[in-house]
């Protein structure tokens, strides 16, 4: 049996019938990061002596008979989420050597299911970047061909899930920083509905934004360890009471809207031919296509670079090399500012940092953030329109398979329109999921279900049914 | 283009260090970047104002301010993450 091919699932009823141990498993996973890590840049640290403490335990509590089914199951958890103890670069220089003094609340319930946490995993510095290009620590690889990109933020977190070097993982999804990856390497990937899951504990980008979700080999496995990480936190004000529900939607009779104004120019007709093959098996299955229209999609993307940089300008302001992080010499205090996040920030954050503070700084605030602002409540409204006719909408996670390494570096703009599907969703605080639905040649290509509010159940339900189907 | 001049104040605002080099892409980056935003001059005008629309964080059903109990040793790891210290105390260069 080959244990680093197990779903969660697989794997806790192999665990619960004693036909190998959360060691042997946590073992298999180890070897293949041995053998894959050089190559492919998955993961930033690996804590083996801790891992096989974790595992052991894991073991006792299993040995007991009363375990959940996250119980000994190896992950990843991008280098953005804070674990105690454990080093937290979130992929940058000026955090090189900053060791996390708490743990995160998704981090703190998953310790409490008996998870092993296998490393930290890679990601675009500070999780800006949709090809994982931007880490200080060099690019992840694809695992499906080394060529190409892992697609980014959450780069290291959906290819360790593809590379089979974590059973699962946690990533961050800003501006589809889950999505994205997870289209990018074939495996799932849910974005949550904004404070559905406590942000406590994750280094902050665009705090009306950000939103940690799971990444999994199948839908399934990604409902197990969103129930396990959602609900209300008082470490986080945004977080709402929310309990995931078990319910079945069936595909028979549901109605899924397609917006028109995502199947324009711009879109790889392979990837355009897959998205309308998925959604012609889900109208097969029952389901009823309605096209519709979200208008102000267009400006979702200026409004996104706008939002996310003013909001990132303010959250990293606190790296300033006074209270942790690389601290440059300099002599006085202005020189120390200037100098630490000089050498500390990479090219792509100094860049939005850049962009946010022109947008916010005085003269601009009204042409820029607030105009954003103001768009931003018509993405809503479109949304929120477009879910009185139709349960949930599919369309394209990219509008390209994984893009070759260096391919868009030197185009900063080029890179942001990678992100022109996945955008809306954050700026209207929705759910949104990536399921593995085709290949280019060798690369795979995700499709979007988007759901409303707080509809995750109803996203998974879908999703589970659709994924039979290839 | 967005001027050297321009590039040098926004980056002095944020209180960040620009090579010549640096400065000289940032130019020519931020220029696309912000012909790109002029797209949303073609964003229809809202109905009611954005600070019409802020109700002061009510909707965001923010917490109450109080203190919260954390261990000592919160304490103790954040101080120990900080480069310059001196027993309890973070150490800065001096201000004035």
């Amino acid at each position: 049996m080959e244990l680093t091919k197990l779903t969660i699932r697989q794997a806790h009823e192999g665990l619960k019938n004693k036909e190998f141990t959360s060691v042997d498993l946590t073992k298999a996973y180890l070897e293949n990061i041995k053998k894959l890590n050089a190559e492919l840049n998955v993961y930033l640290s690996v804590d083996e002596e801790g891992v096989s403490v974790q595992a052991e335990a894991a073991d006792k509590t299993i040995a007991t008979g009363k375990f959940g089914l996250l119980c000994g199951i190896p992950c990843a958890i991008k280098d953005a989420i804070m674990v105690e103890g454990q080093k937290c670069t979130s992929a940058s220089k000026i955090l090189e050597n900053y060791v996390a003094p708490y743990d995160a609340t998704v981090i703190k319930k998953l310790k409490e299911q008996g998870v092993v946490i296998l490393g930290k995993a890679n990601l675009d510095e500070f999780a800006m970047g949709g090809s994982g290009e931007n880490s200080a620590y060099g690019v992840t690889k694809n695992p499906c061909d080394k060529t190409r990109v892992a697609g980014g933020s959450s780069s290291g977190s959906a290819a360790s899930v593809a590379a089979e070097m974590a059973c699962f993982s946690l990533g961050s999804d800003t501006g589809g920083s889950i999505r994205l990856p997870s289209s990018f390497c074939g495996v799932t990937g849910l974005k949550p509905t904004y404070g559905s899951v406590s942000r406590y504990g994750l280094i902050a980008f665009g705090s009306s934004l950000d939103q940690i979700g799971p990444i999994a080999k199948t839908v399934e496995d990604a409902k197990i360890v969103f129930e396990a990480i959602c609900g209300k936190d008082k470490m986080d004000a945004t977080s709402t009471d929310y309990e995931f529900e078990n319910s079945v939607t069936n595909l028979k009779g549901l109605r899924i809207g397609v917006p028109k104004e995502y199947f324009v120019e711009g879109i790889d007709k392979d990837v355009e031919k897959i998205i309308r093959a998925s959604i012609k098996k889900a109208e097969d299955a029952g389901a009823e296509i309605i096209e519709i229209s979200l208008p102000s999609v267009e400006f979702a993307l200026a409004c996104y670079y706008i939002i996310a940089p003013c909001e990132a300008s303010a959250n990293l302001a606190r790296f300033d090399g006074i209270k942790y992080g690389l601290s440059a010499e300099g002599k006085d205090l202005l020189d120390v500012y200037l100098k630490s996040k000089g050498h500390g920030f990479g090219a792509e954050v100094k860049r939005r940092i850049m962009i946010g503070t022109y947008a916010l700084s005085s003269g601009y605030y009204d042409a820029y953030y607030k105009k954003a602002q103001e768009v931003r409540q018509f993405i809503k409204q479109d949304f929120a329109k477009a879910f009185e006719k139709v349960d949930l909408i599919f369309c394209p996670v990219s509008p390209v398979p994984a893009i070759k390494i260096g391919e868009k570096t030197d185009d900063p703009l080029s890179m942001y329109l990678m992100d022109i599907y996945t955008v809306s969703v954050n700026l209207a605080g929705l759910p949104g999921l990536s399921l593995p639905v085709g290949k280019v040649g060798n690369l795979p290509v995700g499709l979007q279900i988007i759901g409303n509010h707080f509809q995750e159940n109803k996203i998974l339900s879908v999703a589970a049914q659709l994924e039979e189907k290839f | 283009m967005i001027s050297k001049e321009e590039v040098e104040k926004i980056a002095s605002l944020t209180r960040l260090e620009l090579s010549e080099k640096e400065i000289e892409k940032m130019q020519k980056d931020l220029t696309s970047i912000l012909d790109y935003f002029n797209l949303l001059k073609k964003a229809p005008l809202p109905r009611q104002s954005f600070a019409a629309q802020s109700d002061g964080g009510k909707s965001l059903g923010l917490r109450s301010d109080e203190l919260m109990q954390k261990d000592n040793s919160v304490a103790e790891k954040i101080i120990s993450a900080a480069p310059d210290k001196k027993d309890d105390y973070i150490k800065v260069k001096t201000i004035l």
